[in-house]
């Protein structure tokens, strides 16, 4: 197996090679011998030359996030041969971002209109979770493309409420 | 005793309060809302019933509650906390329809709920108080006049308040008319009511509490206090029993005084009185929570008594079965609040699935929780999830085996506050002793030292592992990909969520 892997923004070339019950691992073309075991599902134990670490996988609506002790990392994983996600990969920093709800919650108000010019963070949407008002702010200057959220509706984390372009 | 207990409240109190129930041999109710269907009180209650949308019409609900308690036959309440614990009206139409209400009285609760008038009682019985008004100013003038009398700084305070609304901190006159001004608005807007007194400003307060317990045959105990000085926007956070400042000639003459506070309010069940500690380790009654308290467990674990079983024969009509005299303080306890908070995002909620559930156990441990793997966190309610107790013989061994449970605790899926009590537990200060109201505030401007980030290369080992050891995820894995992609389409976690299902059903 090849993978290219992202970790907090930084990639790596991965070969894994099963032998025997365990598994020859070639990392960025350093090579060490691996015993791993899937505990359960998204609870993994490896052993690397004796010493031990368990990895905890978080899968949320926009991440996959792996757990080594208490440090978090953001993981990304592509198949080198998948064109896919080679080319969904490639994020351009330009142009229209989204603002995603980061929690689940009502939306109880909406402080701009669309076409409304913005400042980077600035509120844009207030979502009410848990009894407390959060403003979800704009992620740049720009202008308010689109508004998707309606106010007095349910959100779910990573909902897009609306773009700034 | 009680044939039967319908338990008015949600979330881990119900669990608690349940879990008693079962140990006692008395058959439990929950009731529970729209959105708690799925909840873990009702699936560890022996009956439980719907009572309709959150939260005004169901647990605040009294008619409802109360019609429950008699289709079901259960012949006692017991509130927990929040929702309707402190609310005399409930406690009366308790009594009114022959349900016992597991607590004090409607008149104690009363007397309680006035800080103004409360606070005319506890004169009476020679309680001491932070210097200032027991009545309600009437002008700005009068406020002036008292202002000077007990010297600046002084801390405004609506009667009714709660929770820092209508509060207001003075250090100048100049400053003090348009405080005033803001103080009553604000408490005539939170609570119906303006009025508003003066009292000297404690600079760097503890809050220090007193644990009392009341039989109905006039016997009164005090359990030792809790230090709950670590708050945020006025919400405890951490608490700990005995306090580090608290001798034992202190914690009896705070004790006796809370004994006093209690029978002057002919008070019953269990009951809380706090206080507020100066510099100099004076106290001064701050007020009287009539209820059982989220942080009951550490009263608990020092004492070795089950408040909520004494809560029970309490309310039965049993006798306290030990005197003052017999009352030990053994070890030391701890107990951390797990909220669904975002650390990153200045503890904003964070509700949600919790995907993933690793639970701590082991020697000194106890987890109250009302969360499991699989529940979805509802947006409606208090964010508390779980509370997490170190005990140890002495309070750094408390304060270890904390730390180590914590880094056994995973909650997946959702944001906790799991971080924060890594932080304060490693603080010098924290570890001292060396605490006050302004504490946590103060930690937080502080940057949280760096965690260790030296296992990037274990990550993406890691990921490359998921993937062959667990093929049914590899769809989300991808799906992830091309969510992330910042053009791409917005829908594709939501479309890979249903593959996996689709997945994870093909294969079972």
């Amino acid at each position: 197996m090849v993978y290219d892997v992202t970790i907090d923004g930084k990639r790596y070339r991965l070969e894994l090679e099963r032998t025997g019950g365990r598994w020859r691992c070639r990392l960025d073309g350093c090579e060490v011998q691996i015993d791993a075991v899937l505990t359960r599902r998204d609870v993994l134990s490896v052993l690397i030359e004796g010493k031990a670490y368990e990895i905890k996988r978080e899968r949320t609506a926009t991440d996959m996030l792996l757990w080594v002790g208490s440090a978090r990392y953001a993981a990304e994983l592509h198949d080198p041969r998948s064109l896919r996600s080679r080319k969904d990969s490639a994020g351009d920093e330009q142009g229209p971002k989204k603002l995603v709800a980061p929690m689940s919650g009502k939306v109880v108000r909406i402080l701009v209109h669309e076409e409304a010019e913005v400042e980077a963070g600035q509120g844009i949407v207030v979502v009410e979770a848990m009894k407390m008002q959060n403003e979800i702010k704009s992620p740049k200057k720009g202008v308010v493309q689109k508004i998707v959220a309606a106010e007095g509706a349910n959100v779910n984390a990573g909902d897009v409420l609306a773009v700034v372009e | 005793m009680f044939k039967k207990i319908l338990v008015a409240n949600r979330g881990e109190i119900a669990v608690r309060v349940i879990r008693a129930c079962r140990e006692l041999g008395i058959p439990s109710v929950a009731v529970y809302s729209d959105v708690d269907r799925a909840a873990l009180h009702v699936r560890k209650a022996d009956e439980a019933y719907h009572i309709g949308p959150p939260a005004a019409e169901s647990y605040l609900n009294v008619e409802k509650i109360l019609a429950v308690a008699k289709r079901c036959g259960a012949d006692a309440i017991h509130p927990g906390y929040g929702f309707l614990s402190e609310n005399a009206k409930f406690a009366q139409a308790c009594l009114d329809a022959e349900v016992k209400f597991i607590g004090p009285t409607a008149a104690s609760m009363e007397m309680m709920g006035s800080k103004t008038r409360a606070r005319q009682e506890m004169e009476k019985a020679g309680v001491p108080f932070v210097p200032g008004t027991s009545r309600g100013l009437e002008s700005p003038q009068q406020a002036e006049q008292m202002a000077a009398k007990i010297g600046y700084p002084v801390m405004l305070k609506a009667a009714a308040g709660g929770g820092g609304k209508g509060m207001r901190l003075v250090h100048r006159r100049e400053d003090l008319k348009s405080a005033l001004e803001g103080a009553q608005s604000e408490a005539q807007r939170s609570f119906g009511d303006s009025e508003v007194y003066i009292e000297r400003a404690i600079v760097n307060p503890r809050h220090i509490e007193m644990q009392v317990l009341a039989d109905e045959h006039g016997n009164t105990v005090y359990l030792g206090e809790r230090e709950c000085s670590i708050q945020r926007r006025h919400q405890k956070v951490l608490e700990e029993s005995p306090s580090a400042i608290v001798d034992p000639e202190m914690r009896r003459r705070m004790g006796e005084v809370a004994v006093r506070v209690a029978k002057a309010a002919g008070y019953t069940n269990a009951g809380t009185v706090e206080f507020l500690v100066d510099e100099e380790k004076n106290f001064y009654f701050l007020e009287m929570n009539t209820r059982l308290q989220v942080e009951h467990p550490v009263t608990e674990l020092i004492t070795g008594l089950d408040l909520v079983h004494l809560q029970i024969r309490i309310a039965a009509g049993e006798k306290l079965s030990f005197a003052q005299e017999d009352v030990r303080i053994r070890g030391h306890a701890i107990e951390c609040r797990i909220y669904a908070e975002d650390p990153d995002n200045d503890y904003f909620p964070s509700p949600g699935q919790i995907t993933l559930l690793l639970a701590p156990s082991g020697p000194g441990i106890r987890r109250d929780s009302g969360m499991y793997e699989g529940w979805t966190v509802p947006i409606e309610y208090d964010p508390l999830l779980a509370k997490l107790i170190g005990y140890g013989t002495d309070r750094p061994q408390a304060i270890s085996r904390l730390v180590r449970a914590l880094n056994e605790y995973f909650v997946g899926g959702i944001k906790t506050n799991i971080s924060l009590f890594r932080r304060i537990l490693s603080d010098r200060d924290f570890q001292a002793g060396r605490v006050d109201t302004g504490y946590l505030d103060r930690l937080l401007k502080c940057k949280p030292a760096e965690v260790k980030r030296e296992d990037a290369g274990i990550a993406a080992i890691a990921a490359g592992l998921f993937a062959v050891l667990d093929p049914a995820s590899v769809v989300a894995t991808v799906g992830n990909v091309s969510a992330n992609g910042r053009g791409g389409a917005g829908n594709g976690s939501a479309a890979s969520g249903w593959k996996r299902a689709a997945r994870v059903e093909a294969l079972r």
